[in-house]
């Protein structure tokens, strides 16, 4: 029965809970000896929080004992990335300057998956400040992909992919700032969605882009991410870029699963050199089986595309060299070098100087950089501006079709080490993925199967307009549900490692 | 304007207004990937962007007040948990004035 409930997706979990047939202390249980079993080689969690996460599926089992309604998702367990923050557990954004950091208050997507009845089972690995696409850049080790334990699970929620790929835990959390979700979730053949900005709360994501990060769900099915979706979402006073709109019915278009009459548009930039030959070719297969199902495809043309990666590396380092300034050895985290002699000043060098690690570091320069007088107009301001083109050439698109496709990345998953010292060839991976972020519109990435040439999970991406993220779901559903008639089954069936 | 490749002094410069005490080796080996990082992006000049506006944001909200209804904030004590350092309830800091 253990391995059995390691299997089933989050529907399947709160059904199941709900009905009696198991309990939710049972499914924590079965999780928490997966995570044993398999941890040490994936290194997806950086925390595991066993009694309290067997306490949380208690509490759940008590209220359906005594009759109390539960949620969607009560008694299904998570892995949350370590960037958002809990009361009961430490929180280190993979960051030696956080080491042991026990944040006084939980955020608000914290509190809303207690709230949920969702069981939290730790906290998941992540490049430093989710800053890269590999979890190289953690400073508490690399998570390794469970389809090969040599290669990258993605970044920066590499450690949530992971370990909803590895069966450790249906639900992760992750953040998307530039593809940190959706990327990941490509590279180890799940399913990762970004809200639209300031559909899922920051209050209590530590920042790193603020006009760019996300929080929103990984998982193995395309009804779990929505259902986790919903969970997540809605208002947040707290969060003053919140958005004070329904949020988009995902749930029902993930059963509805249809796109009959669907206006598709595929994206004539995101192809060609640099992409992998198995990435296009399984891409390519799914764009012939969306138009067998009912689609209309035509390619569409956003000539800015090819300038958003350029731009997301002014405006997100500018962004973070302000916001990690709050790191500052004076009221929470590191401080090393206080002597009682040295000033507050050479403290705070010190201190950040040991704590960040290179990405960091480079990330913190490269904006002051671009902020810095006399550069600001020709870099940071122009970046602006290309953000606004950007939106221009979605906006345009979405007078054509109803969603873009691309793939989600240009290649599978690379080896460990193979870009850890090379940042250009490193942010070539958020290359089909940043539009979005820049625009602060809604994308998904599904799987679509197997690359010939290595064997490893391609992903693909749906991009819809903001607060049209049911849309997203039309189109990944039905496409799951084709695919995997096909396949015979889920695509981790398929999977040679430890994502089985 | 053109890009202009960035200099050992100027990566300095920039380690000091970031807080940062680099060392040698990291601003020698950080000069030369800035170099190439900042020659990638300057790609944006490329575009023809004059008279459009700059986008700071993805949503156009203004003004966002929350209700003015009291709410519970974190106790002394819960804030300064995570204190480097605490003297009397107040988080103790390095000396801030140099000593003339």
């Amino acid at each position: 029965m253990a391995t059995e409930l390691t299997q089933l997706s989050a529907a399947e979990i709160a059904a199941a809970v709900a009905s009696g047939a198991t309990s939710a202390v049972e499914v924590t249980q079965a999780h928490l000896d997966r995570i044993i079993a398999v941890d040490e080689d994936v290194h997806a969690f950086l925390y595991v929080a066993g009694l309290g996460a067997l306490a949380a599926a208690e509490d759940v089992d008590r209220k359906r004992a005594a009759g109390e309604p539960l949620g969607p998702l009560a008694g299904v367990p998570l892995a949350l990335k370590d960037v958002l923050t809990t009361k009961d557990m430490p929180t280190t954004c993979g960051s030696k300057i956080l080491e042991g950091w026990q944040p006084p208050y939980d955020a608000t997507i914290t509190e809303r998956l207690r709230q949920a009845g969702v069981v939290i089972l730790g906290k998941t690995n992540m490049d430093e400040f989710a800053m890269g696409s590999s979890t190289e850049n953690s400073a508490f080790g690399t998570s390794h992909n469970p389809w090969d334990l040599s290669r990258v699970p993605g970044g920066s929620s590499g450690g949530s992919s992971a370990a909803v790929a590895a069966y450790e835990a249906p639900l992760g959390i992750g953040t998307d700032t530039g593809g940190s979700i959706r990327q990941p979730a490509a590279v180890c053949g799940i399913v990762g969605m970004k809200p639209t900005y300031g559909g899922s709360s920051r209050y209590g994501l530590v920042a790193f882009a603020s006009s760019l990060d996300t929080p929103g769900p990984l998982t193995r099915t395309v009804l779990d991410a929505a259902l986790l979706h919903e969970a997540i979402s809605g208002h947040d006073w707290r969060d003053s870029t919140s958005v004070d709109a329904p949020v988009p019915p995902v749930v029902a278009a993930a059963r509805q699963a249809d796109v009959s009459g669907l206006r598709i548009g595929v994206v004539a930039e995101f192809s060609g050199e640099g992409y992998q030959a198995g990435v296009l070719a399984r891409f390519n297969e799914s764009v012939e089986l969306l138009e067998s199902l009912g689609a209309k495809v035509v390619e569409v043309s956003c000539p800015h595309f090819t300038y958003a990666l350029p731009a997301y590396y002014l405006v997100a380092p500018s962004e973070c060299s302000s916001n990690l300034a709050r790191f500052d050895a004076m009221r929470y985290g590191l401080r090393i070098g206080d002597d009682g002699v040295a000033s507050a000043d050479e403290v705070m060098s010190v201190t950040r100087e040991a704590g960040f690690g290179a990405e960091v570091k480079r990330r913190i320069m490269l904006g002051t950089y671009a902020l810095s007088s006399g550069y600001y107009d020709a870099y940071y301001g122009k970046a602006q501006q290309v953000r606004t083109l950007i939106c221009r050439d979605f906006d345009a698109a979405f007078e054509q079709v109803d969603v873009l496709i691309s793939p989600t990345t240009p290649t599978t998953a690379f080896p460990i080490g193979e870009r850890a010292d090379d940042p250009l060839a490193m942010y070539l991976a958020d290359l089909c993925t940043i539009p979005s972020n820049l625009a602060g519109n809604a994308a998904i990435s599904v799987p679509c199967g197997l690359a010939p040439e290595d064997g490893l999970p391609v992903g693909l991406q749906v991009m819809a307009p903001a607060l049209a993220d049911d849309r997203t779901y039309l189109v990944a559903a039905a496409l799951e549900a084709a695919l995997e008639q096909r396949w015979g089954g889920p695509l981790l069936a398929q999977a040679k490692g430890l994502a089985r | 304007m053109a890009c202009m490749s960035i200099t050992r002094d100027e990566v300095a410069h920039l380690a000091r207004l970031s807080r940062l005490a680099l060392s040698d080796a990291e601003l020698e080996h950080l000069a030369g990937q800035l170099d190439q990082i900042i020659s990638a992006v300057a790609r944006v000049q490329e575009v023809a962007a004059e008279g459009i506006p700059p986008m700071t944001h993805a949503v156009p909200v203004v003004n966002v007040f929350r209700d003015d209804t009291e709410v519970l904030c974190l106790t002394p004590e819960q804030a300064l948990s995570g204190a480097p350092a605490e003297e009397q309830g107040r988080f103790r800091v390095p000396r801030i004035l140099t000593e003339d």
